[in-house]
């Protein structure tokens, strides 16, 4: 495992690259009722496969048994009134149980206490290729919307015809339906009991507008709040069945090392252990943990291990590595770079270094497997648990209805948990033992073993006029990926390319993918040219700048920063940065402190605005907004993997600096409430700005021009 | 070898079966099932299973639990009295100081030990006390003002 020998491509966007087809659906409407009990069901259908099926006679109606596959979305109204809703979305901390609660609230007109919402289980919920790319918010709403308007009129026709009237005139508040002429009014669950009655409906655009939300749009408090402040909220790693047993895992000493030998049987010996060697796979599963680690610890193997490439030489590695042909797609240009570049008043070429950096999940990769009748069931935290079930069914030779994967609310991801290693590894361990087996990552594993931020290296070349307008800007990305790759700003000429590199490490998606670097780089270069041009930062971005949007969360930070602000002590800087990506704006204002003897670095306040469209739960939001912002200052400042010939040098929380209490700034996140744009995801794009604001805080202060993340990993040495 | 141990957490006596030096972390976990309490980092560098040990705070992947054994322990499911929330509990849910809450119970009992030698803390004493709890979803400021909640709330309720 994790030893293929083949070159491996990184790919700009992993997780969307590694999305899947929709596929089969097991579920079928007379076993959905009898899951759910009698009640009033709405499946929402996608548009182009209800076109397809209105081809075929007789296969969409309520009288065909199975549901359509392209199912994307549905809820129940039970005879007790309870409204579910499925969805294939994971909850990590997010939030996104409680946001979509409310648009469902919202929409059928019920209390929000009445909504509870399955996600993540392959047997229950539509399939979905995963919870990433900041899709949750604007796929989810309007889908939930348009179903909850659907069973809304479906009661409303259940209830017109109870009593005999138009439907028209009938109005759907507080879960009941009420005929304003006569009075009368019957509750949805009353409207609901003994019936069986289920519809499809194709997707399409929502009814209720951001300005006449009720329940959406309100700081909701996170669903099962309680249950997280007194411990009782189960995550995967708290999952425990009866005689389920502990797997581990044997790790090689080194990345690419394959087993040379393997004397396992002082483990066998023991009793009441498993062991199971497959391959380079060996693992061990006993009745407790420490158990298993002793089994683990006495197994003597010797690796075959292979020359690798060290933390110190990467960036000249990526540089020279790189494919030698950039893929069409990876390529954008206008204008002429070179007429550009020759018709600048001044020129500024650099350079930017981004290194390698772990998620980091305080809950550790973990699953329980379990095999039982034919059937493979596994909770594991995972980002992608339809994936996961295929990835399952594919090493197990089983079909996917055979095999569930539930995805329990989970101890974070950051986009660091799509892949489906310990659901493997404890299936593994559970089909030789014949018991339900739990593997939890621990925390070197998930250091070392999971998969990280690529590092990147970024070529930048660019020209300005004598006034500070742009004339060329040339942009190239080796490695780290594409997203928002491309320039905001207002520029004639201009050449962004993205450079594929054989991957190093194991790598793949985090909170934002390669936007960091690549705003990281942009917003550095901007400052950097400010500065050429005798300009203020702000002026001059906003000089090149036609971005409604983006010219809006500058503003509103720079006037909440009260930008440009005046110095009053020394080694004080303030920076500036700004962009946008998957559909939401960012601007961030940093103010530092800079120890000229000791070289320490304090970062004393952070201004960030935001913007997403129309906000479905400003709260949940602030805490996404503030927790981005916390958590890229970590690799603003400090946290870089270190590696040397296939190992991790600082596997531990120990020697891997993750941001603490001390390293938090005072932080100010403005959100601007766009009612009148839908809303867009909020997860990633603010931990953008955070970095190039610091860097040019850093630079404003010290004069010193640091274009490497992590900026200051050892403090900064006196310029 | 296994020996048998008798430990008293949330006022209740359990005899456990487990070798001396096996961290109080895993006896709580998987042989009394008591999940509250979280593997974070099994290193001490985390404070995701901090546990209230004869009340103070300490981290339970770090103590064997031969060191806990007749010693009261309190984990976060000991903290709800007659189903009503300790302070701290609730002035995390009233300021919404948790995102994936997987640091939550750590957080809590970690917190509890300090109001209870400081039941005034500033935000300095607050940050040192807590600086070996983490919480990568970044919730630090809200988990500061919880404190200054719960503190607030403890004093008044004290009077």
């Amino acid at each position: 495992m994790n030893t293929t020998k083949e070159k491996l491509i990184a790919e700009p966007e992993r997780y969307e690259f590694s999305a899947l087809a929709i596929h089969q659906f097991e579920l079928q409407r007379r076993d959905f009722f009898k899951i759910l009990g009698a009640g009033i069901a709405v499946f929402l259908v996608a548009k182009d496969a209800l076109a397809a099926q209105e081809t075929a006679p007789g296969s969409r109606s309520f009288h065909n048994e199975e549901l359509p596959k392209e199912i994307t979305s549905w809820l129940h109204v039970g005879e007790d009134g309870t409204v579910t809703g499925f969805t294939g979305k994971a909850e990590m901390g997010q939030n996104i149980r409680t946001s979509i609660s409310q648009t469902l609230a919202d929409e059928l007109r019920v209390p929000f206490e009445d909504v509870r919402l399955v996600m993540a289980d392959t047997s229950l919920t539509p399939f979905d290729a995963g919870t990433f790319g900041s899709r949750t918010t604007p796929t989810m709403t309007p889908q939930f919307r348009r179903v909850a308007e659907a069973a809304r009129n479906l009661l409303i026709a259940v209830a017109a015809k109870e009593w005999g009237v138009a439907p028209e005139g009938l109005i759907a508040a507080d879960a009941k339906v009420t005929d304003p002429g006569s009075k009368r009014s019957l509750t949805y669950a009353e409207l609901a009991r003994g019936k069986t009655l289920a519809q499809n409906l194709p997707a399409e655009d929502p009814i209720t507008p951001a300005t006449e939300w009720q329940i959406a749009g309100k700081p909701v408090p996170k669903v099962d709040g309680r249950a997280f402040v007194t411990g009782s909220h189960n995550y995967t790693s708290d999952i425990r069945l009866k005689g389920m047993l502990y797997g581990k895992v044997l790790r090689p000493p080194s990345f690419g090392a394959t087993l040379a030998s393997c004397d396992d049987s002082a483990a066998r010996a023991m009793s009441g252990v498993v062991v199971v060697r497959d391959g380079d796979f060996v693992g061990v599963a006993a009745a407790s943990a420490h158990e298993a680690q002793k089994a683990l610890d006495a197994i003597r193997t010797q690796w075959k291990e292979v020359p690798q490439v060290s933390s110190k030489e990467i960036f000249s590695y990526l540089k020279n590595n790189a494919e030698p042909t950039s893929h069409e797609r990876f390529r954008r240009q206008k204008g002429s770079v070179e007429e550009g570049l020759a018709s600048a008043a001044k020129r500024l070429d650099a350079i930017y270094n981004v290194a390698y950096i772990a998620h980091a999940p305080l809950e550790p990769r973990a699953a329980v497997a379990q095999f039982a009748e034919g059937k493979l069931t596994v909770w594991t935290g995972t980002q992608r648990p339809f994936a996961n079930r295929d990835e399952l069914a594919g090493v197990f030779h089983m079909p996917e209805s055979n095999v569930r994967v539930i995805t329990p609310d989970t101890g974070a991801a950051y986009g660091g948990k799509h892949t489906s290693d310990a659901a493997i590894e404890a299936a593994r361990l559970a089909r030789a033992a014949g018991k339900p087996v739990k593997v939890v990552w621990t925390r070197e594993e998930e250091f070392t073993w999971a998969y990280f931020r690529p590092a990147g290296v970024i070529e930048v070349k660019s020209g300005i006029t004598e006034d500070g307008k742009l004339t060329a800007w040339e942009f190239h990305n080796y490695h780290s990926g594409s997203s928002g790759i491309e320039t905001p700003y207002e520029v004639a000429n201009q050449l962004t390319q993205y450079h594929q590199v054989p991957l190093v490490l194991r790598s793949g998606s985090y909170r934002g993918l390669a936007a960091t670097a690549n705003h990281f780089a942009r917003e550095t270069h901007m400052d950097a040219l400010a500065r050429l041009a005798k300009l203020d930062p702000l002026e001059f971005r906003l000089k090149n700048l036609s971005d409604a949007r983006l010219r809006a969360v500058l503003e509103a930070v720079t006037k909440s920063f009260a930008w440009p602000r005046k110095k009053t002590q020394v080694g004080q800087g303030f920076g500036l940065a700004c962009g946008f990506e998957k559909g939401s704006y960012v601007a961030a204002c940093a103010e530092v402190a800079v120890d000229r003897v000791s070289g320490g670095v304090r970062v004393l306040h952070v201004v960030e605005a935001f913007e997403c469209g129309a906000i479905v739960n400003p709260d949940g939001l602030r805490n996404q907004v503030v927790g981005a912002i916390i958590q890229g200052l970590g690799g603003a400042l400090f946290e870089a993997m270190e590696f040397e010939n296939g190992r991790i040098q600082n596997p531990h929380f120990a020697t891997y600096r993750v941001p603490r209490f001390r390293d938090v700034p005072e932080i100010a996140a403005i959100l601007l409430d766009r009612k009148d744009i839908p809303p867009a995801g909020a997860g990633e794009t603010p931990i953008m700005a955070i970095a190039p604001a610091v860097g040019n805080a850093l630079f404003d202060a010290t004069g010193v021009r640091l274009n490497n993340l992590p900026l200051v990993p050892n403090g900064l040495r006196a310029a | 070898m296994a020996n048998t141990m008798e430990i008293e957490v949330n006022g209740r006596g359990y005899a456990v079966s487990y070798p001396p030096d096996t961290p109080l972390l895993y006896v709580l976990r998987d042989e009394l099932g008591l999940t509250g309490t979280k593997y974070g980092c099994g290193e001490g560098q985390c404070g995701a299973c901090t546990v209230l040990l004869a009340g103070a705070p300490r981290r339970s992947c770090q103590i064997p639990v031969s060191a806990a054994a007749r010693k009261p322990i309190t984990t976060i499911e000991g903290l709800e009295k007659g189903g009503k929330l300790h302070p701290v509990q609730q002035a995390f849910l009233d300021a919404g100081a948790f995102q994936c809450a997987y640091c939550t119970s750590g957080m809590v009992m970690s917190i509890v030990g300090l109001l209870q030698t400081n039941p005034n803390p500033k935000q300095e004493d607050i940050v040192q006390f807590l600086q070996g709890n983490v919480c990568r979803c970044g919730t630090h400021p809200r988990i500061i003002a919880a404190v200054e909640h719960a503190a607030k709330s403890m004093q008044e309720g004290a009077r």
